[in-house]
């Protein structure tokens, strides 16, 4: 049978001409049935960028990775790597390659088999192979497990043959489906670390697939949010959470206090917005300007401050804060922080996280205690209600 | 050994009394097919008399021979045949009457085999065939496959549907992928389909009778008609024969399949 795949492929030219990017997706959907999975996606990627798909189940990332890979064809768009429109290539001749999510390792194959499949296939010389598969294994750390079969290993070293077995091709793109779902927690975070630092090493571009918003955080450089086949939003973690363009996204990304509102008035670059449940609040204005209308004022849990008198520190020069007046109603101790839910006299609910930064219970607030919660214009984001 | 020791009485008086069930009939029949004496009840003492007269017995040897040539051919047609069917049903996701088609690929397992024999003799006669060699196999191609099917559909059911796909993104074409990490995974259940429709074959008398034609009778066929006129200890022998083949083929398949795994167990080299 002859090969398909071009041995230039496995060539490490993960660089294309500068400014233009690795992989743009255009306009790409993709319906099952009467249910569109993919609406119209766009999106482009740079080489060498760590890149993570976070949504809810059902929200079509997963459908979106395997049209990449090849396994879906989109019915609309165009899917371009360098370039070149792959939408319709099958998998295998792709210089793609994924990471499944239950690893898909093959059963009646060792390790060293499992990761030299895929250079068998590429036609390569036997020593070229063996060279590859050794480097492949001391890159993964798999040493030693060569001749095991995947029932003979634990739950880490199978996640670590698939990502050996997906890297030794050299692909463009490595895609990951859930990589580290199977992992329990502290394995997980060690292996997050340990997959940044390849992606960083060998200069790749990877895109991964995750429902856990803390893993896209973590290690991803840009984030995009699926909700119902379509991008939300695509953002650096940061901005994500600081600036979600919606509230839906600042409900998924993170926790949130959320007071749905009127604007009053507009005051320089202030903005005042009457809430039914936290009063009147003086917001910052957001960087597109925004018309009256009705809005939702949005605090992350921890940009709240909570002290028994009130606002002490800043309070000299910071004309404009906002100030809560409310009982604890609720504790949740969580090791490095608390999270107090406040019961505002205006009759709202507010959450706040504090930071246990003294092993001594001296700061803490105990139920149903008076306390102010407050925090500036700044910490607030306005969102389209 | 040592495991056997540990059973408890009442265990091995259960085993025991298990396998004296199971396997007394066969070892009385096996004793006797050594039978000097022309009674089939009464011992004459040891001889292999019986054994001499089979295979001076052209008749039976050639209904042994037929029976033989039916059950590997039908076998290998049916197991070709079924699994193909298997593997279009445990993919074609899709496609509509999916549950119909399997259905109607299981029917002939609980259908009376009087019923699949007559129906195949109307349609040899309507189509005017030959009946003889081709005829069974045929009918026996139909009867086994739906089993070889069962089985290897249970097997690929039990799959992982992205080891294939892995095999694909790896640089497989679908025919490649299927050969490369489909096949050698489900190889147990299609040999055990194939055994299993050997098996099915080799013992069927209904079916064979109703479409095989004068001169070509299946060693079932000729045993019933000899039993009828009276048990010669020749049948006996006949049968040790037959349980040593089965019992053959079973051995050879089970150290052929721990050999294949220890083998692989051992790393083959790149």
């Amino acid at each position: 049978m002859t090969d398909e795949l071009p041995k230039t492929d496995l060539a490490a030219d993960a660089h294309p001409a500068a400014g233009q990017p690795l992989l743009r997706i255009e306009g790409v959907a993709k319906t099952f049935g009467t249910f569109r999975a993919v609406d119209g996606v766009s999106l482009d990627i740079k080489a060498g960028e760590f890149f993570a798909l976070l949504g809810p189940s059902g929200c079509g990332k997963t459908t979106l990775l395997r049209m990449l890979a090849g396994f879906e064809a989109p019915d609309e768009g165009r899917i371009l790597l360098d370039g070149k429109d792959i939408a319709q290539a099958l998998p295998h001749e792709r210089p793609i390659n994924m990471m499944f999510q239950n690893y898909a390792l093959f059963p009646h194959l060792s390790v060293r088999d499992n990761i030299a499949f895929g250079l068998k296939r590429a036609g390569l010389a036997r020593t070229e192979i063996a060279t590859r598969v050794a480097e492949m294994v001391a890159l993964v750390k798999l040493e030693g497990l060569e001749k095991r079969k995947p029932d003979q290993l634990s739950g880490g070293q199978r996640q670590r043959v698939a990502l050996a077995r997906a890297l030794a091709r050299r692909p463009k793109l490595l895609l990951l489906d859930e990589p580290l779902a199977a992992l329990d927690k502290k394995l997980r975070e060690n292996t997050q670390g340990e997959l940044m630092e390849l992606q960083r090493r060998l200069g790749m571009t990877f895109i991964i697939v995750t429902h856990d918003q803390e893993e896209a955080m973590t290690m991803a450089d840009r984030i995009g949010v699926m909700k119902s086949g379509k991008l939300a939003q695509v953002a650096p973690p940061r901005e994500l959470y600081e600036a979600p363009r919606s509230r839906w996204i600042a409900e998924f990304v993170g926790d949130i206090n959320l007071f749905d509102g009127e604007s009053k008035l507009r005051d320089g670059h202030r903005l005042v917005i009457g809430t039914r449940d936290a009063g009147t609040l003086v917001v910052a204005e957001p960087r597109e300007p925004v018309g009256a209308g009705r809005f939702a004022v949005a605090i992350r849990p921890e940009k709240i401050k909570l002290s028994r008198r009130g606002p002490v520190s800043e309070a000299g020069h910071e004309t404009t804060l906002n100030r809560l007046d409310g009982v604890i109603a609720d504790i949740c101790y969580l090791g490095g922080s608390t999270t107090y839910k406040v019961k505002l006299e205006t009759g709202g609910m507010v959450q706040a996280s504090v930071a246990n930064s003294a092993r001594l219970d001296v700061d803490a607030y105990s139920l149903n205690q008076h306390v102010v919660a407050w925090f500036t214009p700044d910490d607030c984001v306005v969102l389209p209600s | 050994m040592r495991k056997l020791s540990r059973l408890s009485r009442f265990n091995i008086a259960s085993l025991a009394l298990g396998l004296a069930f199971l396997y007394l009939p066969i070892l009385i029949l096996v004793i006797y097919s050594f039978n000097a004496s022309r009674l089939v009840t009464v011992w004459g003492g040891w001889s292999l008399r019986w054994y001499h007269e089979f295979f001076g017995d052209r008749a039976m040897i050639e209904a042994a021979w037929m029976s033989f040539r039916v059950a590997v051919s039908s076998a290998s047609i049916a197991t070709l045949l079924g699994t193909l069917a298997a593997v279009a049903l445990s993919r074609g996701e899709g496609f509509r009457g999916r549950t119909l088609f399997s259905g109607m690929l299981y029917a002939p397992l609980v259908m009376p085999e009087v019923i699949t024999g007559l129906s195949l003799l109307l349609l040899f006669v309507a189509l005017n065939a030959e009946r003889g060699f081709w005829t069974v196999t045929i009918a026996h191609t139909t009867l086994t496959m739906c089993f070889v099917a069962v089985v290897v559909q249970s097997r690929l059911g039990s799959l992982d549907r992205s080891l294939e796909e892995a095999a694909m993104d790896l640089g497989c074409n679908p025919v490649r992928a299927f050969v490369a990490v489909t096949l050698p995974l489900i190889a147990p259940a299609i040999v055990a389909g194939w055994m299993l429709a050997f098996t099915l074959s080799l013992d069927d008398l209904v079916i064979a009778s109703f479409t095989t034609g004068p001169g070509s009778a299946t060693l079932p066929i000729r045993i019933y008609s000899e039993v009828r006129l009276g048990v010669k200890p020749e049948i006996n022998a006949i049968c040790t024969l037959v349980i040593g083949l089965i019992a053959g083929v079973i051995v050879i398949a089970s150290l052929a399949s721990k050999l294949s795994s220890s083998q692989a167990e051992s790393a083959a080299p790149l």
